[in-house]
């Protein structure tokens, strides 16, 4: 029969109900005719963590209540489904990790994780953990816990994806049950409540812990028993490449541009900023351009500013910020508040201000233009990008329209709508430059 | 004759999809991951490319599912900023202590704290140097624009796979988020890593070393030797001991491997200029504006040369020979108080090195030629 634990005595004080874990927990393996390579001890930190050196298996060890997560990611990663992994944990780890062990068992890790329950933390001194029981005394709990601990069981057995769950006292063989929840596939886990003979035995003398169990209404019974959630880890069997020949921009309409000139986009959020901003970097590649585009927004998606800052070169681009921009297109109040500042410091260039707007002090060109009322909140900063470029002449027209007639939104904005609208003269601001 | 150059092939690109896809053909198993601002784009991309990827609901999940991973010999990659990267600290010190490879993409944002997610930073490099207790060096790689995000993914993989270690590809918003028009035939081909298992019939001593002072890398649920990982101080066996001189020697040799194999993963742009008595060193996002600094001090005929260490840590002694070279050092970065200036000369300096930093804003060429010109 394979050993699964070194001759050497096992590393516990005298009297610790580690011991019984241990050797039950070989005792099962040897019934289920397992290998100990076939098996992954993963511990935690606690007395029961220093077991390892014992076990013929493999073993990690890792920190202190993350033992759990350690072994999903053992568990996910294996391949060989027959391949085994335990989790050896106490109630302090758990305490500390508990969300890891609700993870695993929704994921349906396959592992068996064994909590040693002494029902405090014994390697630091006793203190009591979150499944120390009602009355019962640690070296910090003179008194008595006032509240009830955690019912692990009833918890992890009520988690969809949860295989198989018990409790047992950790007295005599428990080899049988050990080994009914080691041959379960998915996430299984037992509960061995046991008493700590430096910390538990010394602050509750005389007390035994089947009284222990009884009076905290911790029974010895199984939780779950069910089929396995067989888990299945995301495999991509696309996994397409990220770019490729299909993305290439080739140049159609060159660009005169000389010098490198940086613009920004001011809007509101959900009025098609970072779109406009993509389409004029795509038409200033169209045009045989360098160019680069950034985007600012607040960290809530649809709510707030959103601004863009584009610069187009026919040279390399090395630095990448827009201190002075040469132009800039506001489209709405949040806009504003976020080019005031550059604007007022701006010492030339253009504004491209919707009319509902009133400039702050710049010496920018102002020109306004009523981007919202001719195109809608949600067509404004398209409109605008268009208007821009016919004034300014960056680069072709046509390059903007290639890329404006190949995109999603050529389906909503009716393009010769568009160019009639932004060439009707502006009534209420007759003084303004119109499009010709 | 002429060379015949290959027809540029120019798409919109982002440093992201560059890291992402180096990653993948450089032979990265797994993508785990919790999205995090700026990170986004490189998680989204992983869930698009990579063949296995797993949402995790935290980043210490993130980096124990990591551990696990790596433990069965798959290559796990992440993407965070500062926040996550706090999280994950004590578990990349186990990562570190049991030798698992990783790679941990790492986008700085402002900070302190949550600060500002949408804003751009060079502010962790401390932390990164002070990642690991007891003043043992974590690998940190750190591009300086979108080819480095294709070329130094895949070295920083080499790095992790070599010498059997966590190591964190160092970047910040702007050089993951900004979309540039990039010609996609000068990208070199990109080499799957060859990672290699112990095959000996020998009993296997998970931490026994030779002359490289990397231990051979062996599977857990391997059907032939028993293998284990600690995190803990231990033994060659992987055995936990208290202070044995066998086992503290172990762990020295954490820091001896990173430091006898660096000249092997030691990155840099070095753009010297005869006669120059400056010397500019800038390292991330702020290496483009000291490219263009540099460039537009040329320009007006003054002499200045340019490093931009790329493999920040462990500090190569190369760059202090390169350093000595010059009366005078300007060193750009984006955080308040010169971190990378401190892990190179102190908190006390020097009165020929400067400081240009920058917080909140990106570093403008102009400051950063104004400091090279200061007398």
């Amino acid at each position: 029969m394979e050993k699964f634990l070194t001759d050497e005595a096992l590393p516990f004080c005298k009297g610790c109900g580690h011991h019984h874990i241990a050797g039950n927990t070989e005792k099962a393996l040897q019934s289920l005719g397992m290998n100990p390579m076939d098996v992954i001890l993963v511990t935690d930190i606690g007395c029961h963590g220093i077991i390892d050196k014992s076990f013929k298996t493999h073993t990690v060890h890792g920190l202190h209540g993350r033992s759990v997560a350690l072994a999903s990611g053992i568990s996910a990663a294996l391949e060989n489904p027959d391949k085994k992994v335990i989790v050896f944990i106490g109630d302090g780890g758990t305490t500390i990790g508990m969300q890891h062990l609700f993870n695993a068992a929704h994921n349906g890790f396959n592992m068996t994780v064994v909590i040693h329950n002494n029902m405090l933390y014994g390697m630091t001194g006793g203190q009591c953990s979150e499944f120390t029981p009602m009355g019962f005394k640690t070296p910090t709990l003179p008194n008595g816990a006032d509240k009830a601990g955690y019912d692990i069981c009833k918890l992890i057995a009520a988690v969809d994806g949860v295989t198989y769950v018990s409790r047992l006292e950790g007295i005599g063989d428990f080899s049988e049950q050990l080994a009914e929840a080691f041959s379960k596939k998915g996430f299984s886990l037992v509960e061995v409540m046991e008493i700590c003979p430096s910390y538990g035995v010394k602050s509750n003398p005389g007390m035994k812990l089947s009284n222990v169990m009884e009076g905290a209404g911790l029974d010895v019974k199984k939780y779950a028993d069910t089929e396995a959630v067989n888990y299945k880890s995301k495999i991509n069997q696309s996994s397409n490449v990220l770019f490729n020949d299909d993305d290439i921009i080739e140049t159609a309409f060159p660009s005169k541009l000389e010098k490198e000139v940086r613009l920004m986009l001011c809007g509101s959020a959900g009025e098609g900023i970072q779109g406009a901003a993509e389409m004029l970097l795509e038409a200033g590649i169209v045009s045989g351009l360098n160019g680069t585009k950034k985007g600012s927004y607040p960290v809530t998606v649809g709510v707030g500013f959103s601004a863009s800052e584009i610069i187009l070169s026919s040279d390399e681009i090395l630095y990448t910020g827009s201190p002075n921009p040469d132009v800039i297109c506001v489209t709405s109040t949040d806009g504003l508040d976020y080019a005031r500042k550059t604007l007022t410091s701006m010492k030339g260039g253009k504004l491209f201000l919707d009319s509902s707007l009133t400039a702050p002090e710049t010496k920018a060109e102002v020109i306004s233009f009523p981007f919202r009322e001719r195109g809608g909140a949600k067509n404004s900063s398209m409109y605008c990008l268009f208007y821009m470029l016919t004034a300014t002449g960056l680069f072709p027209m046509e390059s903007l329209m290639k890329v404006f007639s190949e995109s999603k939104i050529s389906k909503k904005i009716d393009a010769e709508k568009m160019f009639q609208s932004l060439r009707e003269p502006v009534i209420a601001n007759e003084t303004k430059k119109i499009i010709s | 004759m002429m060379q015949v150059k290959e027809k540029s092939k120019t798409v919109i690109m982002d440093g992201s999809k560059l890291i992402v896809e180096s990653l993948v053909r450089s032979g990265a198993d797994v993508f785990i991951g919790y999205p995090i601002t700026p990170a986004n784009l490189l998680y989204s991309y992983s869930l698009e490319r990579f063949r296995e990827f797993f949402a995790a609901p935290d980043e210490i999940t993130t980096l124990q599912w990591m551990c696990g991973f790596s433990t069965t010999g798959k290559i796990p990659v992440t993407a965070t900023s500062f926040p996550g990267y706090a999280l994950m600290l004590e578990s990349v010190n186990m990562a570190y202590m049991m030798e698992l490879p990783m790679v941990i993409v790492l986008v700085q944002r402002l900070g302190p704290a949550t600060g500002s997610a949408t804003c751009g930073a060079q502010g962790d490099l401390s932390l990164l140097h002070g990642s690991i207790s007891g003043g043992f060096t974590l690998p940190v790689i750190s591009v300086s624009n979108m080819n480095d995000c294709w070329e130094l993914s895949n070295k920083a993989m080499k790095m992790a796979v070599d010498l059997r270690t966590p190591v964190v590809l160092l970047t910040s918003k702007e050089e993951v988020m900004t979309q540039a028009s990039f010609d996609i035939s000068q990208l070199s081909e990109i080499n799957l890593i060859e990672r290699k298992q112990y095959s000996s019939n020998e009993t296997f001593v998970p931490y026994k070393t030779e002359e490289s002072l990397v231990p051979e890398f062996l599977k857990v649920g391997n059907a032939k030797h028993q293998v284990r990982f600690t995190a803990s101080t231990h033994d060659q066996k992987g055995i936990i001991q208290n202070v044995a001189k066998e086992a503290i020697e172990n762990t020295k040799r954490l820091e001896a491997k990173h430091i006898l194999n660096l000249n092997k993963h030691l990155y840099f742009d070095y753009d010297k200029e005869n006669g120059a008595e400056t010397l500019l060193i800038s390292y991330g996002i702020t290496a483009s504006a000291s490219r263009e600094a540099v460039k537009n001090l040329r320009a007006k005929g003054e002499k200045v040369s340019l490093l931009i260490p790329k493999t920040l840590l462990p500090v190569a002694p190369k760059y202090f020979e390169i350093i000595s070279e010059y009366k005078k050092v300007v060193i750009a970065e984006e955080n308040l108080s010169g971190q990378y200036r401190k892990i190179l000369f102190g908190e006390f300096g020097n009165k020929n090195i400067s400081g240009v930093n920058g917080f909140a804003e990106m570093i403008t060429p102009a400051k950063i030629v104004d400091a090279v010109l200061f007398k």
